[in-house]
């Protein structure tokens, strides 16, 4: 029964994956990218990681397509001339590449060691010193938790990457386009509806990550989509990016993570190391300030460079 | 059990990597290249998985390491797609073709 499950969901997962990539239409193509999302999200309920479906679904899924979906959006019309096709040799040449690269893939696959090395035991017999009861929260928060700040940094150094692109007249302003003043009632609807229920679950994922499956980057992934969602339906409108508060929010996350990493210098024996008593209360407290820089990251990544003058 | 998500994610690689160098519109190549990534990550869920033991349904390590990948995978797409839109503001083109000058009189504003 479940290998028929199986089976049918690689299926429909390779069919979703062909067509994104066969699609004639671009638009059409991010659509499917979308539903591909959702679909790899239970292939990771399968392989017993709910925490990865979690995030594979918010951001993987969700926010990644619908920062492809608005480049769609804005790119429609801009269509590859025929003679931009590579030629049939070439991509003849391509497809064997391709299969030869997943063929030596699937090789490794097949000729995996067995029995598999695994830090399963490791990673749970250290985990009551950091008071946690998630095990792949205690890899990216203590363990790990270098990993973990770097990604942070790289998230902000993308976002200054996407600023810099903006024209001299908007520099420092308010990103994306102008809002159509066309209401569309059923999205102003849905983003008054939503966002209240979005905003609990993304905070009771981020209190449970420490337990359960959760975190602070899926809840800070959903708190972002409710921003974008009530962006996209013109209830709120984005602070200019030069303002002081919303850069304060971006980097609260990240340096507060650094400096209680120095401190742990001093409080711990290393950089990044929590004293046994403080292991807990510490890494909420993190957490708290990184949930609130991601969920302004991320949403600020979709939102793209600023396009419209700041205010004076 | 798991080796059949493991050849999945091997033939999504493929998949990727094709769509990588043949389309010719760059939000195409910016779809399959997170194709791609999506295949290797799953093939560190396969590894996850084998690694059960102690309880665990998968191994806890490479489980934060894909966590971490999918947010920079997403970091890497959204800069891509902001200098493609910027590109094509400028230039009006969105392609990768040999680089031809501007047209006159609609540089950077």
């Amino acid at each position: 029964m479940t290998l028929a499950f199986d089976a049918i969901l690689i299926a429909t997962v390779l069919a979703v994956a062909g067509w994104t990539i066969a699609a004639r239409e671009t638009f059409a193509a991010v659509i499917g990218f979308v539903a591909y999302g959702l679909l790899l999200a239970l292939v990771w309920v399968r392989l017993a990681a709910p925490d990865v479906a979690l995030t594979e679904a918010a951001i993987g899924g969700g926010v990644t397509g619908v920062l492809l979906l608005g480049g769609a959006a804005r790119l429609r019309g801009v269509v590859a001339a025929p003679d931009a096709w590579p030629a049939a040799t070439l991509r003849l040449a391509a497809a064997a590449l391709s299969a030869t690269v997943a063929a030596a893939l699937a090789a490794v696959v097949l000729l995996l060691p067995d029995p598999a090395p695994t830090l399963a035991p490791e990673a749970l017999a250290s985990l009551p010193a950091t008071g946690l009861g998630n095990p792949v929260n205690g890899v990216l928060m203590a363990y790990r938790a270098l990993d973990t700040l770097h990604e942070k940094v790289v998230l902000v150094l993308a976002l200054i990457g996407v600023w810099s692109l903006a024209a001299d007249r908007a520099w420092g302003g308010i990103p994306g386009q102008r809002r159509p003043t066309r209401r569309d009632d059923a999205l102003v609807f849905l983003a008054r509806l939503l966002p209240p229920v979005g905003i609990v679950i993304g905070v009771y994922l981020l209190w449970a990550g420490a337990d359960e499956p959760g975190g602070a980057f899926q809840g800070g992934a959903l708190l972002a989509a409710m921003w974008l969602l009530a962006m996209m339906a013109g209830l709120v409108t984005l602070p200019a990016v030069s303002s002081r508060w919303l850069r304060l929010a971006l980097v609260a996350g990240p340096a507060l993570f650094l400096a209680i990493g120095l401190a742990g210098f001093v409080i711990a024996d290393a950089f990044l190391a929590y004293p046994e008593a403080w292991a807990k209360p510490l890494i909420i407290v993190i957490e708290i300030a990184l949930v609130l820089s991601i969920a302004a990251t991320l949403g600020l990544l979709v939102a793209g460079p600023p396009e419209q003058a700041p205010p004076r | 059990m798991s080796a059949l998500f493991g050849l999945a994610g091997a033939a999504l690689v493929g998949l990727g990597l094709y769509g990588l160098i043949v389309h010719p519109e760059p939000l195409r190549k910016i779809l399959a290249f997170n194709l791609l990534g999506s295949g290797v990550f799953l093939l560190f869920g396969v590894i996850a998985r084998r690694g059960a033991a102690a309880g665990m349904g998968a191994d806890p390590i490479p489980q934060a390491l894909v966590i971490t990948g999918i947010v920079v995978a997403f970091a890497g797409s959204a800069l891509a797609v902001a200098l493609l839109l910027r590109l094509h503001q400028i230039s009006g083109r969105a392609d990768l073709g040999a680089d031809s000058a501007p047209p006159a009189g609609n540089g950077p504003t």
